[in-house]
């Protein structure tokens, strides 16, 4: 159990809870823990770390679990297992990283193990200008660009149009991507058919988070433990990223 | 000298088989585990109809294993049967859970004209009510989903557990019902509690623990059944590399279930295939039944 040091507000939904522990501040970009709120559920969460020892989840309430973890208090107590998974594969050159939401979390942890904001692109994908977090702190890792799907900030349109843009322009040697599902299937696939290396890192429903329970596979892969990062071309042969995703009781259906 | 073997007319590629309830929803992950040399693969338990389980915590780690109530969450067997159908070539033993002889029956028809070598009766899940050990608790009952399958014409293993009745009881029944062999053990059932918050750590309170803690109750298990009884035995609990799968062997398995130790890791298969396969050779055995008839 850890306890919970501070909380603060990113927009009306989410929230960043801070907590100190070793094990999770030395957590590498793209990996998550599986953290337990007593009494309110479990549920896997990317990792950010910054300060020394320190450690934090950036968490948009929607369900029940996220809900809980939304509404602890600094002092509370959590629980917290990990850090699992495995991490980006950082390429030479220009790179554009891409966050649509809390996807955003390991986009931050990339750009700082980058640590060199002249070669990056931070891409902020948000439904709408209130959506859109850490754009402050992202502006000292690297050049950033917001895309609103209602146009109220930055560019106008999806981050996958974005994105489009951006790629076309020929400018970057890797792409890194962490959102919703479409919108990764959308950037990997504009990545892959220009050629440029591209890596997402993927959220699936989880129990176990350590490659027992079998709920976050995706074709013959496991996120928690052959992921949570995955190259392009090893998503587009599962045949079911972007595609096909398991309800609660493991039913394959369509997006 | 070969790893093949049959057990109760199931043909197994090698001694180790991959446990109900792990990594069981996509056949794209059963295909790249018989790849990874497991012998056979078994389903998550289906029932007739798909249950999602209970909510998280549903795992949690415990005394150097893992404690677990994922309540049975399952496609269900129709479902499940579609999947098998649309991916021919991935032969899977299908596990079943289930209150009665007509609801058993009616999934296991379900399956016809697929690859399944056998279907392994839950007998034993600890942590969800009027199935699985309470069904393993009443050998009379066991009694009759047997003969029930057995009159449809298919493979039974019965899969027993530690529940309040004598499980030998259990092992009894199905063995003169007519199954054809006998997986032992299940999860034991236990708890956690943490200490800060005063709750217990899974959300159902109660789960079954698996891992390496279990190990010698299982290995336990497994002589006890096969000094009082003919029935093949498939040993299940904790084996976590090629020693363990020996150990089973030579307490009386005719081969094993892994679990817990292959979370995370498809390559157990192959590595307990090669640790066996040196120490028959050092042995001077050719198949893995003299491993067996060692002891």
């Amino acid at each position: 159990m850890v306890r919970v040091t501070g909380v603060a507000d990113e927009t009306p939904t989410v929230r960043t809870i801070r907590f100190e522990d070793p094990g999770m501040a030395a957590a590498l970009p793209g990996q998550f823990a599986m953290v337990w709120v007593p009494g309110g559920g479990e549920l896997p969460m990317s990792v950010m770390a910054g300060d020394p020892g320190g450690a934090a989840f950036t968490v948009r309430r929607h369900g029940p679990a996220s809900t809980a973890l939304y509404g602890v208090d600094r002092g509370d107590l959590i629980g917290v297992r990990g850090p699992y998974g495995n991490t980006f594969d950082v390429r030479e050159g220009r790179l554009l990283l891409a966050g649509g939401g809390t996807g955003m979390v390991p986009m931050m942890r990339l750009a700082m193990r980058v640590a060199d904001p002249s070669r990056v692109v931070i891409l902020m994908g948000a439904r709408t200008a209130p959506e859109v977090i850490f754009e402050r702190a992202a502006a000292a890792l690297g050049e950033v660009v917001i895309s609103t799907d209602d146009g109220s900030r930055g560019e106008e349109g999806t981050a996958v149009d974005a994105a489009r843009r951006l790629l076309g322009s020929g400018r970057f040697s890797a792409a890194y991507v962490c959102g919703p599902e479409p919108m990764m299937a959308g950037i990997v696939a504009e990545a892959r058919s220009r050629g440029v290396f591209v890596q997402a890192s993927i959220e699936r429903p989880m129990k176990c988070g350590v490659g027992i329970c079998g709920s976050c596979c995706m074709g013959d892969r496991l996120v928690c433990s052959d992921g949570t990062v995955f190259d392009g071309d090893r998503l587009a042969a599962t045949g079911e990223f972007g595609a096909i995703y398991r309800d609660k009781a493991g039913i394959a259906r369509r997006y | 000298m070969g790893l093949a073997t049959r057990v109760a007319g199931i043909d197994l590629a090698g001694p180790a088989m991959l446990a109900s309830g792990i990594l069981g929803i996509s056949m794209d992950v059963f295909r790249r585990l018989l790849d990874s040399g497991a012998g056979a693969v078994v389903s998550k338990s289906l029932s007739a109809e798909p249950r999602e389980g209970y909510p998280n915590p549903t795992m949690a780690e415990a005394a150097g294993g893992w404690l677990n109530a994922v309540g049975l969450s399952n496609p269900g067997a129709p479902n499940f049967a579609n999947m098998m159908r649309g991916a021919p070539g991935v032969p899977v033993v299908v596990s079943l859970v289930g209150s009665d002889p007509d609801e058993f029956v009616s999934m296991a028809r379900l399956f016809e004209g697929l690859e399944v070598p056998a279907f392994e009766l839950n007998l034993s899940c600890p942590h969800v009510e009027k199935v699985g050990l309470e069904v393993g608790d009443d050998p009379e009952l066991v009694s009759r989903i047997v003969r029930s399958l057995k009159g449809a014409g298919v493979r039974v293993i019965a899969k027993v557990g530690l529940g309040s009745s004598d499980y030998l009881g259990t092992v009894r029944a199905a063995e003169d019902a007519g199954a054809d062999a006998v997986t032992a053990i299940n999860t034991v059932r236990a708890m956690s509690i943490d200490v800060h918050s005063g709750r217990p750590v899974l959300s159902n309170g109660f789960g079954g623990l698996s891992g390496p803690p279990i190990r010698p109750i299982a290995v336990r298990c497994v002589r006890e059944i096969t000094s009082r009884h003919e029935i093949p035995v498939i040993g299940c609990g904790g084996v976590s590399c090629w020693e363990d799968a020996a150990e089973f062997l030579l307490a009386g398995a005719s081969a094993v279930q892994v679990g817990t130790a292959a979370g995370g890791n498809p390559g157990i298969f192959a590595e307990i295939n090669s640790g066996i396969s040196s120490y028959m050779e050092r042995r001077g055995y050719s198949e893995i039944s003299e491993v067996r008839r060692a002891a």
